[in-house]
C-alpha cells in the first residue's frame, strides 16, 4: 500500500492510504484526545467529540478519526477553538461520571485523567450539574460487573465484542443522559460464547467494566 | 398474571412466529418487526425481543437497544384501566406532576409499569386537548378534569364499586337462568 505524506503541526509526517488521519497523528506520536476510536475501526463511531482538529481550508473543526489522511492535508491539532471543544466535551462527560478515583479500578490507567491532564482542566467541572444514574451497579451478567456512573459510553467494548464472536452480547440501551449499557439476553452463562474472554474489560477506557471473578 | 390474559399472549405469541416468516431477514426490517409486535400485543413482550433477534439473526440486546431508544415502544401490558396522566404545559402548570405521583402511590407502581394483576397501568402523555380542566387525567378514554388528589382516592372508589356492581349484575344474570 502506498504511503501519503501530508503536514501536522509544522511536521511532515506519512502513513499509508486509507489511514485515518487520527491513527497516523497517533502513531506520529501526535497526541489527539480520544475516546471511542479503536485501531482498525472501518467506521469510527465518531461519538466522543474530542479527536477534533483543525484542517486547512475548512471552516469547522472536523474529528480526526473519521477523516482519512490525504497529501494536501494540512492539519493543526492544537488551536484554541479546538482545545475550546475538546475541554467542552470532557467537562460534559464527566458531569455524569462519579469521580472518585481513589476507589476506581483504572486509578493511573484511566483515560478521563490522562485527557484531564492533557487538557489542563479539573476532574470535577465547575457550572455544570452532576447527574447520576441508578443502579449504581450492574451486576445481571454472570461475569462482568459494570458500573453505569463511570461509563462514558464510548462503545469499545460494543465494538470488541461484535469483532470477536460476531455479535455484540453488550449494546446501548434507552437515549441521551439514560444511555446505558445493557446485557440484555447476556445474563445467563449460556448463552455467552466465552466465559474466559476480558475483551471488553481491556479496551474499556474507564473502569466501568470489571470481572467478577478477579484478575 | 390473569390467565385469560395469560393465555391469549401464548396463542399471540405462537402465531407471531409466522407473522414474523412475511419479514425479510434484514436488519433494516428491525423497526417494522417492532411495530408489529407492539401493535399485535399492544407492547412489547420478552419473548417477542428473543423471537425477532431469532429472525433477523440479531443479538436480543441490540434488539431490546434500538426498541428502548424509541418512547413509542412499551416494555409493560396495558392495564384493563389504562390511566394517562397529562404533563402538558397547562397542566404541568397546575401540578400534574403531583397528580402523576398520586396514582404511582396508591397504585405502587412507576409511570410506564402496569400492577401485577394487570388490572391498573400508569402513563404520562402530553396533552389531551382540554387545557381548562387542567390537571388532566384519562381512565381508557374517559376525561377527568381538574384532578386533586382527593379526585385520585375518589376515582379508585368509583371503579371499585363500578366492579362490584357488574359482578353483581354477572351473579343475577346466572342465577336467573
Amino acid at each position: 500500500m502506498s504511503r501519503i505524506s501530508f503536514q501536522v503541526n509544522d511536521r511532515k509526517i506519512s502513513a499509508p492510504e486509507g489511514m485515518s488521519l487520527l491513527g497516523a497523528c497517533l502513531n506520529a506520536d501526535i497526541h489527539i484526545p480520544h475516546l471511542c476510536y479503536m485501531e482498525g475501526m472501518t467506521e469510527p463511531p465518531a461519538s466522543c467529540r474530542l479527536c477534533f482538529v483543525e484542517i486547512e481550508g475548512r471552516r469547522e473543526p472536523v474529528t480526526a478519526c473519521t477523516l482519512p489522511v490525504r497529501s494536501d492535508l494540512k492539519v493543526r491539532t492544537d488551536t484554541p477553538a479546538v482545545r475550546r471543544l475538546q475541554r467542552t466535551a470532557l467537562r460534559l462527560l464527566l458531569s455524569v461520571h462519579h469521580v472518585d478515583c481513589k476507589h476506581c479500578i483504572a486509578n493511573y490507567k484511566c483515560e478521563l485523567q490522562r485527557t484531564a491532564r492533557f487538557l489542563g482542566i479539573g476532574l470535577k467541572p465547575k457550572h455544570l450539574d452532576h447527574y447520576s444514574k441508578e443502579p449504581e451497579v450492574d451486576d445481571t451478567h454472570p461475569h462482568l460487573i459494570h458500573r453505569p456512573n463511570r461509563c462514558v459510553l464510548c462503545g469499545r467494548c460494543i465494538h470488541i465484542c461484535e469483532s470477536r464472536h460476531g455479535r455484540a452480547y453488550i449494546a446501548m440501551a434507552r437515549r441521551g443522559f439514560d444511555t446505558v449499557l445493557t446485557f440484555y439476553g447476556s445474563t445467563d452463562a449460556i448463552d455467552l460464547p466465552a466465559p474466559d474472554c476480558t475483551a471488553c474489560i481491556d479496551v474499556c477506557p474507564v473502569g466501568a467494566l470489571e470481572s467478577k471473578h478477579g484478575e | 398474571m390473569d390467565s385469560e390474559a395469560g393465555r391469549e399472549e401464548a396463542a399471540l405469541l405462537n402465531r407471531l412466529r409466522t407473522r414474523l416468516a412475511d419479514f425479510e431477514k434484514d436488519r433494516a426490517n428491525l423497526l417494522s418487526i417492532l411495530r408489529m409486535i407492539q401493535e399485535t400485543f399492544s407492547y412489547i413482550p420478552e419473548e417477542a425481543i428473543y423471537m425477532a433477534a431469532d429472525h433477523l439473526d440479531l443479538a436480543p440486546s441490540e434488539v431490546y437497544g434500538v426498541a428502548t431508544f424509541y418512547n413509542q415502544f412499551k416494555f409493560n401490558p396495558p392495564g384493563k384501566y389504562p390511566i394517562k396522566v397529562c404533563l402538558g404545559t397547562a397542566c404541568h402548570v397546575k401540578g400534574g406532576d403531583i397528580i402523576l405521583e398520586n396514582f404511582e402511590r396508591k397504585l405502587d407502581i412507576r409511570e410506564g409499569e402496569t400492577t401485577p394483576d394487570r388490572d391498573f397501568s400508569l402513563e404520562r402523555v402530553a396533552c389531551v386537548g382540554c387545557c381548562a380542566l387542567a390537571p388532566v387525567a384519562l381512565v381508557g378514554e374517559a376525561v377527568h378534569g381538574h384532578m386533586a388528589p382527593s379526585k385520585v382516592e375518589g376515582l379508585f372508589t368509583r371503579i371499585q364499586v363500578e366492579k362490584e356492581m357488574a359482578e353483581r349484575e354477572k351473579r343475577r344474570h346466572e342465577s336467573a337462568r
